[in-house]
């Protein structure tokens, strides 16, 4: 059913855009329609389907091997860090290097969390609010100290193009590189039940004889991965993969390999009818998806951490 | 047979084993005793390679448990920790099939399902197979974790206060399907007890410490005594003998 439903807003998604393809041209494009469709049309749907589904994954993932719902590449550093990154590969190698870019992204992404976990390790009180406001801190000092770098070097409408995450400049061959979070995704699929027994705890994880600490690092790896990736491609969406892992699993519980085909899709879903929605809005202008991402997941985030304090203060 | 001989282990310059010999044997009940912090669960964890000893070394029958995979010694020994608290919402049906994990890897066949289904039947947890922990009571919650340790399978069960929680009727029926689990299908298990008088009744073989150090260690009879029992907990105890079961009194 879901899946379904994420079919037809697809489809709907093919027929919105200022060129002249409509919903009901889709079905017997003319020559020049379906040049739009196959240079900018169908690339942007694959993008959204790509960062949607792939950074929810991390999400999720991030959520269960740190036992911490409010734990996810965006409220912990890891999207600021890849930035971060991303301007440090600009700045040595020029802006044309892509496949720097990505490894520096991903070398800073990596880096970045584990400095975090670094620090979560150290705080005495690891409940919900306390991590929460501890990594979006981090994470807004990481920006500031890229926000600095990028004025003094006259960099910052490049940041905004890693900072707000957009789909309007997906066209065909301009996005291809989004194709290498399918395999680390998926790898992250194969792993779902080692992440699971981690996320149980060190104690359960030996007893059950998985190496706790290898399958931490790799769930990081693959986490960093993704979110770099995404932000040297798209950009950042923000709460993304906060917000989809936690009302999917609030739901269907945290057994990753029965979660994790549900948080794909309906991480996919909600970029999807972010980017549509921001198309129709102030049509024939755009409003990017990280955008409304952004609004609506800074809601969300703020109903989530409300729950988490009514709870602790029950407790 | 589990044997641990000279383990060591000091936190921040307290010792809290020194130099201890133990000997879990196999096809037994074996019960460890002793009052709080005298390093039952320290030592249970270092039997189970969950805390690493400063000097000494653990065997499992000819496994060397610090040498050993990890994998192999998880399809040989389960153990189960005290105060399980899990941030991950899973139903117990699940936690239950993860037990399976060592030998299937998560991919369960026929034989696995089985196994998995006659532990949560064993523990009476049918009616909340489907129900996630933080939606059990303490005590069907510690129901849950011990059928996930019995659906591991394993020749040797480690069990840290599995009584936890558990009220007068299913800490018996635990302590009865513990003993048949030894009786009937060969296991050996050991079990850290609060209570010396279900030690009294259950086990075979009694391991008493205190302050890091064997007290004693013997069957029953050699430890449920009134010298032994005052010296391990260091108050007065008596013990009555009703029907042959020895009954340590210690309330007033």
């Amino acid at each position: 059913m879901g899946l379904a439903a994420l079919c037809a807003a697809g489809w709907l998604s093919l027929g919105v855009g200022v060129a002249g393809v409509g919903v009901a041209d889709l079905l017997s494009p003319t020559d020049e329609q379906l040049r739009i469709l196959t240079t900018s049309r169908i690339p942007r749907l694959i993008a959204i389907v790509l960062a949607g589904a792939s950074l929810s994954i991390a999400g999720l993932i991030m959520q269960r091997i740190t036992q911490n719902r409010f734990v996810s590449p965006s409220t912990s550093g890891t999207t600021e860090a890849a930035v971060l990154g991303v301007l440090i590969a600009t700045l040595v190698f020029g802006s044309t290097s892509l496949t720097w870019k990505m490894l520096i992204a991903i070398g800073f992404a990596i880096g970045g969390t584990m400095l975090f976990l670094q620090m979560l390790s150290r705080i005495r009180h690891r409940d919900g609010l306390v991590v929460a406001l501890v990594g979006l801190m981090y994470g807004g000092v990481i920006a500031a100290a890229t926000t600095f770098v990028a004025y003094q070097r006259d960099l910052l409408q490049f940041l905004e193009i890693w900072t707000a995450g957009s789909f309007s400049g997906v066209i065909e061959n301009r996005y291809e590189a989004l194709f290498i979070v399918a395999p680390v995704a998926l790898l992250g699929y194969l792993f779902a039940d080692r992440f699971t027994v981690v996320g149980l705890g060190a104690d359960f994880a030996t007893n059950l004889g998985v190496n706790y600490q290898r399958v931490l690092y790799s769930g990081l790896v693959i986490v960093s991965m993704i979110s770099a990736v995404v932000v040297v491609v798209i950009g950042a969406i923000p709460f993304l993969g906060l917000i989809v892992p936690n009302i999917v699993t609030l739901w269907m519980g945290d057994n990753l390999r029965r979660v994790l085909p549900v948080t794909a899709l309906a991480g996919a879903g909600f970029v999807l009818a972010c980017d549509v929605a921001g198309r129709l809005i102030r049509y024939p202008y755009e409003i990017s998806a990280s955008t409304l991402a952004g609004i609506i997941g800074g809601v969300v985030f703020i109903g989530l951490i409300m729950r988490a304090a009514d709870r602790a203060g029950a407790r | 047979m589990i044997e641990l001989s000279g383990v060591t282990k000091t936190y921040d310059g307290q010792a809290v084993l020194t130099e201890v010999d133990v000997t879990i044997p196999r096809g037994r009940l074996t019960a460890l005793v002793g009052p709080n912090g005298a390093g039952k669960s320290t030592l249970f964890g270092i039997a189970s390679r969950l805390i690493v000893a400063d000097a000494g070394h653990v065997t499992v029958d000819d496994l060397d448990i610090a040498r050993a995979r990890n994998e192999e010694v998880a399809r040989r020994l389960a153990v189960l920790r005290q105060d399980n608290t899990l941030a991950a919402r899973l139903s117990v049906a699940d936690l239950v099939r993860f037990g399976r994990f060592p030998h299937s890897k998560g991919r369960l066949t026929a034989d696995d399902h089985r196994i998995v289904a006659a532990a949560i039947a064993e523990l009476e947890l049918e009616p909340f197979r489907d129900r996630f922990l933080d939606q059990l009571s303490g005590g069907q919650r510690q129901r849950a974790f011990i059928a996930m340790v019995l659906a591991q399978d394993t020749d040797y069960v480690l069990l840290d206060e599995p009584l936890n929680n558990l009220d007068l009727r299913h800490s018996v029926q635990m302590m009865r399907r513990l003993r048949s689990l030894v009786d009937d299908h060969a296991k050996t298990i050991a079990l850290v007890l609060h209570d010396v008088n279900f030690a009294s009744a259950h086990a075979d073989h009694i391991v008493a410490l205190r302050d890091g150090i064997v007290v004693a260690q013997g069957p029953p009879e050699q430890i449920i005594t009134p010298e032994v029992l005052s010296e391990v907990y260091e108050v007065d105890v008596s013990v009555l003998d009703h029907d042959g079961q020895r009954v340590a009194v210690y309330f007033r």
